[in-house]
């Protein structure tokens, strides 16, 4: 060595320095050939137990989930099944969605091993158990937008992230599809995946596909990346996604539809280079198509759409009519193979899509949103998360987020659903308020926030039929009679955060009725 | 109106109201309801049920209906046509005679 | 102002959901059916559930037709009921001869006089669907005061005639041009048969564009989907209009100088010229006061 570290000049004050070169350490480097090497990469554990000894799962670790397997999710009943048979307790699920298929949760909180669960939403058996008192700690709802902004400001802390894949190299490098072989699980983007690997203490990779190094482009790099685990099936392809989301042939729907694309023509929004974001609810597909019309007839081409996206957005993308997609959910298989074939359908990060903290969010950039409503209410609150009967039955996912981002949010919805009215006195619970709501579409007319005197002129000027929101509320009451309200117990069975993960809401444990 | 055997009417479609009605000789109106909207709409699906049945003059009938969202006139219809089936008659009154 | 019957839309009368929403949709009528949309073991529950909603919900100002059964099937029955529950109209179906009318008519002068109406509160409309009827068209058209117009109904003529629906509707053409001819002779309206593959929207509007030209006021309909394509075919386009508009403007200027003979870019206007004109324009005002979702 012709120098001597002491004397560096000012080698105290530079960071990052770890002393002097070992030059008789032995080689370290692995000298079989690349294609040998992944055969036993480090990062492949060969059981989910392994996984969860290698992480060092401990009692009272929150553990993180995604939801982009919907309802063909095999990740989430597998690992609990796990972590329950190997003795954990009091865990916290910190999940972006539950679905019906996690029905097997219930058992687990009985047990004890999942005391505290943070998700967009809840369906089906475990929704109406905890709407009924199952738990002891209420439930955490937090918009898509929310959570990213726990997740990264590290207020929600993920010990360990347990990622299904439906493709995964031995070092970790996941993706949403599969670029070797067709017919198996593809959920396209991995957007709410994303974030979890990028900020839990250790994450695990479950895959039923090991592809070769490197497995790009990524949706998570192995910089993020933990361990791999190699199971059977981590879905069932068809809960997964359907081929493509069909168009509707529901008239009501196409009737929403067609006037919620008038609102929009006639809105000031609609202009050479707008951006757009629409649900996969019927209504909001079929809009996608009207709109689609409206655009090729007055030579409008979208600058971009954002969102959950579906196989109607990539058809409008690659015929010209939309620029660029930023997907952090693919809603159908034409959207997920998009992902993969498009360059300009990039994946988007649940942050990137709709934090509130972050240095900028793509609903920001929102020209127009279409949103669903389970209930509406005469103050324009809208409630996405609980039925008319107060059980929890649905997802907040981004609809505070684009709400409040966009310049013009649409809201689309029947005046009824059999008996039940949608546009009520007030909802059961407020997931999105009323000032970030503009609009409203229903199958007996429209109704404009008295926020937004400028955009009832334009509507009232095309000709559209607007009416004042209290109107439609007692037209459908008028039809289906007054409801009795519904009874509820004092037990707090969830918290309703709004995107900025204040308290919106509560939700009570429902009274169990008898005639 | 008598009802002497069993009568249904309606369907299990969204937004109707299945209604079987039988003999319940001497037992009064007794009323089985199930419905998807139990909460809002039980105590006016039950008032609407037995007034028409009350309407009809039947005093005694073992009434079992499963609702999937019906209004109030289609329940009326539905109960008034089984009632009519129970009682094996064709002489329906309308009302309204001058 | 000059009533639409543009679109009639057929409404099973025994689906309460289709019931409660058919006045969503636009159509200028409403026909709640009694007769072939409903199985010969349902028409009790189908007769109750029409006459429930007609008497306890509200369609606006939509004109509301009930369809009966023949008066030699259910039909008699169904007007003790209909009747009663007050639509603007009853549709009575397969009309062979004027006597058919006649009949239907006794029937329901019959029910209304039982129940206080004034007579003739209940008006009638005649559907044909049958060579014989075709045939007697204009006796069936001048048969009664109370008709607002014959239909043609295409399904059963057609297996009368021992043949088939054809795209271009060649095998319709005598029977639409006698129904057609026969209203107008009395001054009723004509309205046309349903076109049944919802799906094809280009066939349904060639069908609409050459029943508008034969002279129909308008359609039967089975789904809401038919409804925008039908009402464009029957607007006027904005150049028909200003046309119509011009020609009532030098009728009112010549009005005004007293003169009897207006003329426009020179040529004189004839009177038939003028009666379209101010038919267009009627009707174009009609349509667009005709609003999607009516105050209940």
């Amino acid at each position: 060595m012709n120098f001597e570290y002491e004397k560096i000049p000012h080698i105290n004050e530079i960071t990052a320095v770890h002393g002097t070169y070992d030059f008789n350490a032995p080689a370290t480097k692995s000298t079989e050939t690349f294609t040998d090497r992944q055969k036993h990469s480090r990062k492949m554990i060969p059981t989910l137990e392994d996984a969860i000894r290698y992480v060092g799962l401990k009692d009272g670790m929150t553990i993180s989930f995604h939801h982009h397997f919907r309802n063909g999710d095999y990740v989430i009943n597998m690992v609990l099944d796990a972590i329950a048979k190997m003795g954990f307790k009091n865990l916290t699920v910190a999940a972006s969605s539950l679905t019906d298929i996690h029905e097997p949760l219930i058992e687990h909180i009985k047990n004890g091993v999942v005391t505290h669960i943070e998700t967009s939403g809840l369906r089906g058996k475990l929704a109406e158990a905890v709407s009924h008192g199952l738990m002891d700690f209420p439930i955490v709802f937090r918009s898509h937008g929310g959570r990213a902004a726990a997740i990264e400001t590290g207020e929600l802390h993920i010990d360990v992230a347990f990622l299904g894949a439906p493709s995964c190299d031995p070092y970790g490098n996941a993706n949403g599809y599969n670029r070797d072989e067709e017919n198996v699980s593809c959920c396209g983007s991995l957007g709410y995946a994303k974030l979890d690997a990028q900020h839990a203490d250790k994450c695990v990779i479950i895959t039923d596909h090991i592809v070769p190094f490197p497995n790009t482009p990524f949706g998570i790099p192995e910089s993020h990346v933990d361990c791999v685990v190699k199971v059977d099936s981590i879905g069932d392809p068809k809960g997964i996604m359907s081929g493509a989301t069909r168009y509707t042939k529901n008239p009501k729907e196409l009737l929403i539809a067609k006037t919620a694309a008038e609102v929009i023509e006639n809105s000031g929004y609609f202009n050479d280079g707008f951006s757009m974001q629409m649900g996969s609810g019927g209504a909001s597909l079929a809009t996608a198509r009207f709109l689609r019309e409206k655009m090729i007839a007055k030579d409008i081409k979208a600058r971009f759409a954002l969102g959950g996206i579906t196989g109607q957005i990539v058809e409008m993308h690659e015929e010209g009519l939309i620029k660029k997609i930023l997907d952090v959910q693919s809603f159908d298989l034409i959207a997920a193979n998009s992902v993969k074939n498009n360059r300009f359908h990039q994946q988007i990060d649940a942050s990137y899509y709709a934090s509130y903290v972050n240095k900028g969010a793509a609903v920001n950039q929102l020209d127009f949103v279409i949103l669903s409503a389970l209930e509406i209410d005469t103050d324009f609150h809208v409630n996405v998360l609980t039925g008319s009967d107060g059980v929890i039955r649905g997802a907040i996912g981004g609809h505070p987020d684009t709400a409040a981002g966009a310049s013009l949010t649409i809201v689309v919805a029947p005046l009824l659903r059999g008996r039940i009215p949608t546009v009520v006195n007030n909802v059961n619970t407020i997931v999105t308020p009323g000032v970030t709501v503009d609009v409203l579409v229903t199958d007996q007319g429209i109704a404009v926030n008295p926020a937004r005197p400028e955009i009832k002129e334009r509507m009232l000027a095309a000709g559209l039929p607007v009416f004042d929101i209290k109107k439609l509320q007692e037209r459908a009451e008028h039809i289906v009679g007054k409801p009795d309200p519904i009874e509820y117990e004092d037990k707090i069975v969830g918290v309703v955060m709004y995107r900025d993960n204040s308290v919106i809401d509560v939700i009570r444990q429902v009274k169990e009725f008898e005639l | 109106m008598q009802i002497i055997t069993t009568g249904v009417a309606g369907t299990m479609e969204s937004s109707d109201i299945i209604v079987r009605i039988e003999p319940n000789e001497g037992k009064g109106i007794e009323l089985e309801l199930e419905s998807i909207v139990m909460q809002q709409y039980g105590r006016q699906i039950k008032k609407v049920i037995t007034e028409t049945l009350e309407n009809l003059g039947v005093t005694d009938a073992a009434v079992n209906a499963v609702d999937k969202g019906a209004l109030d006139c289609t329940i009326v219809a539905r109960v008034s046509a089984a009632a009519y089936r129970a009682a094996k008659s064709t002489d329906f009154v309308w009302g309204g005679e001058a | 102002m000059a009533r639409l019957r543009r679109s009639m839309m057929f409404v099973p009368g025994n689906n309460p959901g289709m019931i409660r929403d058919c006045h969503i949709y636009g159509s200028d009528c409403i026909m709640f059916d009694l007769e072939d949309s409903v199985s010969i073991n349902e028409k009790d529950t189908a007769r109750f559930l029409v006459y429930n909603a007609l008497t306890r919900l509200k369609y606006g100002k939509k004109e509301l037709v009930v369809r009966i059964n023949s008066l030699d099937s259910l039909g008699v029955e169904d007007l003790e009921a209909m009747v009663r529950a007050q639509p603007d109209v009853i549709r009575l179906p397969k009309t062979e001869t004027a006597q058919d009318v006649t009949d239907c008519e006794t029937e329901i002068a019959r029910i209304e006089r039982k129940i206080g109406l004034p007579e003739g509160k209940t008006r009638m409309m005649a559907a044909i669907e049958g060579a014989k009827g075709v045939l007697n068209a204009y006796e069936i058209a001048k048969s009664s005061k109370r008709l607002i117009g014959i239909a043609l109904g295409a399904e059963d003529y057609v297996t009368d005639l021992k043949t088939t629906r054809s795209a271009d509707g060649v095998e319709l053409l005598f029977a639409r041009q006698m129904i057609v001819n026969a209203a107008k002779a009395v001054g009723i309206a004509a309205l046309d048969t349903v076109y049944s593959d919802v799906n094809n929207e280009e066939g349904f509007i060639r069908e609409a564009e050459l029943i508008k030209k034969l002279g129909f006021d308008g359609k039967s309909i089975i789904n809401p989907r038919q409804i925008a394509p039908l009402h464009a075919v029957f607007s006027p386009s904005e150049k028909d209009l200003n046309k119509a508009r011009a020609i009532m403007e030098a009728i009112a200027e010549a009005e005004a100088r007293g003169s009897g003979v207006a003329s426009l870019n020179g040529k004189m206007i004839d009177k038939p010229v003028v009666e379209r004109a101010r038919y267009l324009i009627e009707r174009a005002e009609a349509a667009n006061t005709v609003v999607t979702v009516e105050e209940v």
